[in-house]
């Protein structure tokens, strides 16, 4: 069924953007309609990434859109990645998962605590597709509590030794490099570069996801990987870097999270004014009301909440608590719409010719990656009372 | 090949469509507007194509105020190396016509290339007009065009077939589906839009020829009138008596 999804914009908050960042996200969701739209059904039910999307991903900036001109990125502002993010995730979270994880876990590491080296390797090739990575933090055993990690390297020569294992890799299985955060021998938690077809590397795939299966991903697994000591990243020690770049992709998350809810709304609203029951459209009935017009509310407040926080963001300022805010908030209010969405659209909810249950299959995973939705509560309680109710 | 091409601003499609001033004006409160489709991705993607194969130049040019200059910037990031707008509100065909043409004369072009119409007045007239006030040949309708040094073939859908004839630069054409693809603008493009030249020109003075009385919305579709297979005289006597089509 052709995409003939419409935005909705019920405070204009259009009019905070420029005519270029409009330009630009309408040209990709013009781009997505046309080449993503049509095939991600099939792709989600077969559990497959759609590897050929990646070049026009590269082309309409989804890539480090943040990243500098002088590393090959656009240089452009965190609203504009937003607004991207949004366009993507408004088609597919796994999309958007790709994407985030490209710009904020892979190249805003390389970008803020990379060589200069690396810098100029790295981030010009991953700009563009050629390159394609994955993040490393998550293990088997250490989720919400990535602090506890045991991957590890110790010193060698030129060279260090990687031992470990990571879990929930989107990206994994195709990654050309993955930035590993493991433990020093001083026990601290430090990234590096691992690129793939070095010994003792292997990203083999999970299988039996429920929710982004559009998405790859995978486990990596270093057995005695020797990694040369310019892949490590000397610029920052200590869980404080990986966790800036989850901070990047839970901004991210926020704004992608009310693409997918405006995808469940605008299937909803057209279903409930097109659909005739009792001799009138089912719109006409309050109950169905209520639920279109609590959608419209609460995306519209995401919409305000997340384009501040794009400003804060901008001007340097957004905090964390900050952040866990608007990332819970709009999740849980995309997978709340994407269950109500689906009672009006009755047992047409439930089959893969509208794209709400898998936008409703993908959000189970977005509540719980990048900081569970529990997490991102303590994070705020922790900001405003001041103790820490983590351990 | 130095190309000149037609770019103006039309509603998006799914504008609801309301008049203001007493049914004389279209009411602009509200509505997107985009790159006229048949300007954009026929018109101004052949040019592109022919300048990308033979080198040369393709300018946009649109007649029109300060709040066009989004739809410039989009041409400009589709690939057009430079845009010109005549600084005046767009008032009739012959208007707008006489704007392109006096452009185009002074800086002489090889080929000017516009739609075959815009989506909202449908006029097709601009084409014809520049054509005429240039004295230059003009090929409404073009769904391809091939060029081998300055002589073009060119096919034009004509009633149920096709029409196809030769013509030497400088020409005047309007371009229909078929002329090309969209291209949809990539963000190298956009960023690349930034610093290409937008030049305002006063514009010349040109008569109005025509003025509108009034618009008026189609007539709203009645309700369907579901007849039973069975009964064909009930259906003849419907088309007969209230549709009048038979």
């Amino acid at each position: 069924m052709a995409d003939k999804f419409e935005a909705h914009d019920y405070y204009m908050m259009d009019e905070f953007f420029s005519d270029e960042q409009k330009l630009m996200r309408d040209s990709l969701r013009t781009w997505l309609k046309q080449e993503v739209s049509p095939i991600i059904e099939d792709y989600y039910e077969r559990s497959e990434f759609p590897n050929q999307i990646l070049k026009g991903l590269a082309d309409h900036g989804c890539f480090g859109p943040y990243i500098p001109e002088e590393y090959g990125g656009p240089g452009l502002s965190q609203v504009t990645y937003g607004l991207l993010m949004q366009e993507l995730e408004r088609v597919d979270s796994g999309v958007r998962s790709t994407a985030s994880v490209q710009s904020s876990l892979v190249m805003f590491p390389i970008w803020k605590y990379g060589s200069e080296e690396q810098k100029k390797k790295y981030l010009p090739k991953l700009a563009t597709g050629e390159m394609i990575g994955c993040f490393g933090l998550t293990e088997p055993d250490h989720g919400s509590d990535p602090g506890s990690m045991i991957t590890n390297f110790k010193e060698d020569g030129d060279h260090v030794i990687l031992n470990g294992a990571k879990m929930w890799i989107s990206n994994a299985p195709f990654a050309d490099i993955a930035v590993v955060w493991a433990k020093n021998e001083n026990d601290e938690i430090q990234g590096l570069v691992v690129e793939r077809g070095m010994e003792g590397f292997e990203t083999p795939e999970m299988k039996g996801k429920h929710s982004l299966r559009a998405s790859a991903t995978g486990e990596l697994i270093f057995n005695d990987v020797k990694v040369p000591k310019e892949n490590v990243f000397e610029g920052k020690k200590g869980l404080g870097g990986p966790l800036s770049c989850l901070n990047s992709a839970r901004y991210g998350i926020a704004w992608g999270a009310i693409g997918a809810a405006m995808d469940c709304y605008d299937a909803a609203l057209k279903y409930a004014k097109e659909r005739t029951q009792f001799g009138k459209p089912i719109a006409s009935f309050q109950l169905q009301q209520k639920k279109l017009a609590e959608m419209i509310t609460e995306i519209t407040k995401a919409q305000t909440l997340t384009f501040r926080l794009g400003q804060l963001r901008d001007e340097g300022r957004a905090t964390p608590g900050q952040i866990s805010m608007a990332k819970r908030n709009n999740v849980d209010m995309a997978l709340k719409i994407g269950r109500e969405a689906r009672q009006i659209l009755g047992g047409m909810g439930i089959t893969n010719e509208y794209p709400i249950m898998r936008h409703m299959a993908n959000l189970e995973s977005v509540i719980t990656y990048e900081g569970t939705h529990d997490i991102h509560l303590l994070i705020t309680g922790m900001d405003i009372t001041g103790i820490n109710a983590f351990k | 090949m130095k190309i000149l091409v037609g770019i103006s601003k039309a509603p998006d499609t799914t504008t609801k469509i309301k008049f203001t001033n007493d049914n004389k004006e279209f009411d602009e409160s509200g509505v997107q507007f985009i790159v006229n489709p048949y300007d954009e991705w026929y018109a101004l993607v052949r040019g592109i194509e022919i300048k990308e194969a033979q080198g040369g130049s393709v300018t946009t040019i649109t007649v029109g105020k300060e709040d066009v200059d989004p739809i410039i910037r989009k041409a400009l990031a589709v690939g057009a190396d430079d845009a010109v707008r005549i600084d005046s509100e767009p008032k009739d065909a012959f208007h707008v016509a006489s704007q392109i043409a006096n452009y185009a004369k002074e800086n002489d072009y090889d080929m000017v290339l516009l739609g075959k119409e815009t989506i909202n007045y449908n006029g097709s007239q601009v084409g014809g007009m520049v054509a005429e006030i240039m004295d230059l040949p003009y090929i409404s309708n073009a769904s391809k065009m091939d060029l081998d040094g300055n002589k073009a073939t060119i096919v034009r859908d004509i009633q149920g077939g096709k029409e196809t004839l030769e013509v030497e630069t400088p020409f005047v054409l309007s371009a229909a589906k078929g002329m090309a693809e969209q291209r949809i603008p990539n963000m190298r493009g956009i960023m690349a839009a930034r610093s290409k030249k937008l030049e305002v020109v006063e514009p010349v003075d040109a008569e109005e020829l025509t003025e509108v009385v009034s618009y008026a919305l189609p007539p709203e579709k009645g309700d369907v009138k579901l007849v039973d297979p069975e009964n064909v005289e009930e259906l003849v006597e419907l088309l007969h008596k209230e549709a009048k089509v038979i």
